[in-house]
């Protein structure tokens, strides 16, 4: 959990090294709180990306978390009135703790899943607020600091290959972003990428679901 | 963008980011999910992450010195360093701080 604040942390500063305003970041990890989504949030206006293009690919990226919902509808069931928080608060690291935390007792269930979320959420928050206020007071060369971005997604994509063991999704996510970005501008990469890449999944779905079996 | 279209921005990827976490709590309570959707689910989080780094490298001119090598040896160093260590925080940071390495001292 202390890694979310530190990865909040480089998102502030990463935001705040792009001349925005420091106050986005607790604004948005309030707000939108999902790790990657805000880390490309910074591309999307940088680039003026509109808001259509912005509401696909949200949607696409943050895909993997309606899986999540799906393993957790039973366990959320009895948790009013904070099941919508609960819900809200589903990143990557939240799911990975209430799904490896053994339940109790039925009663103080849903208190403590609350307290995991809001205690993830919280990290998060600080640790962006923190990294955006420091990096605007301080004057370093922040150069390079972009990459933090794809580090990130390197290191998501290693760890999506060691669950699947499936090599055809990513050859399939190579072939559309190569192919967007020799055909579309470069602000209509990503949402092409992600059109191209569901029409090549569907048409070598039996491939694809396969290579897993 | 400006700030007014920064919130606008800000209030999408809000109320979508939303929808994706909420979606199968409203469509699945009941029913089992269509076969496409858990199709979907499985198959395309790891087609947008390697979207998503072609995404972030898209800008990079192959035509000139030094041909996005920094860029390339970066990633490369990142992997190397998760595969080994698998300490993400480590090779979140010390991938970027080796490319920042590059950009400013080296190239």
């Amino acid at each position: 959990m202390m890694g979310y604040g530190v990865l909040g942390f480089a998102f502030g500063l990463l935001l705040v090294s792009f001349e925005y305003d420091w106050y986005l970041a607790p604004l948005m990890s309030l707000f939108i709180y999902a790790g990657a989504l805000q880390f490309v949030a910074i591309g999307f206006f940088n680039a003026k990306v509109g808001l259509v293009d912005i509401a696909i690919a949200s949607w696409f990226i943050n895909i993997r978390q309606s899986f999540y919902g799906l393993s957790l509808l039973k366990r959320f069931k009895k948790t009013a009135p904070f099941k919508n928080y609960l819900i809200f608060g589903l990143t990557d690291e939240t799911y990975a703790l209430l799904t490896t935390i053994k339940d109790d007792k039925e009663l103080s269930k849903k208190h403590y899943y609350v307290f995991l979320t809001a205690l993830n959420q919280s990290y998060w928050f600080i640790g962006s607020t923190l990294g955006a206020l420091i990096g605007s007071q301080l004057s370093f060369n922040t150069a390079g600091l972009e990459f933090s971005l794809t580090a990130l997604f390197v290191v998501l994509c290693i760890e999506q290959y060691k669950n699947l063991q499936n090599i055809y999704p990513f050859l399939i996510g190579i072939f559309a972003s190569i192919t967007a970005i020799i055909i579309v501008p470069s602000d209509k990469m990503l949402v092409t990428s992600i059109c191209i890449a569901l029409v090549l999944l569907f048409t070598f779905k039996q491939k694809v679901q396969n290579e897993l079996s | 963008m400006s700030n007014y279209e920064i919130y606008l921005a800000i209030g999408v990827m809000t109320l979508v980011n939303y929808l994706t976490r909420v979606f199968p709590f409203i469509f699945f309570r009941q029913s089992e999910p269509p076969k496409f959707i858990v199709f979907i689910e499985t198959y395309f989080p790891p087609v947008i992450m390697t979207i998503l780094i072609l995404y972030t490298l898209k800008d990079i001119d192959f035509n000139t010195a030094p041909y996005g090598l920094k860029e390339i040896m970066s990633v490369f160093f990142t992997a190397f360093l998760h595969i080994w260590l698998k300490n993400y925080l480590i090779s979140i940071f010390a991938g970027t701080i080796f490319y920042m390495a590059l950009v400013q001292y080296f190239i």
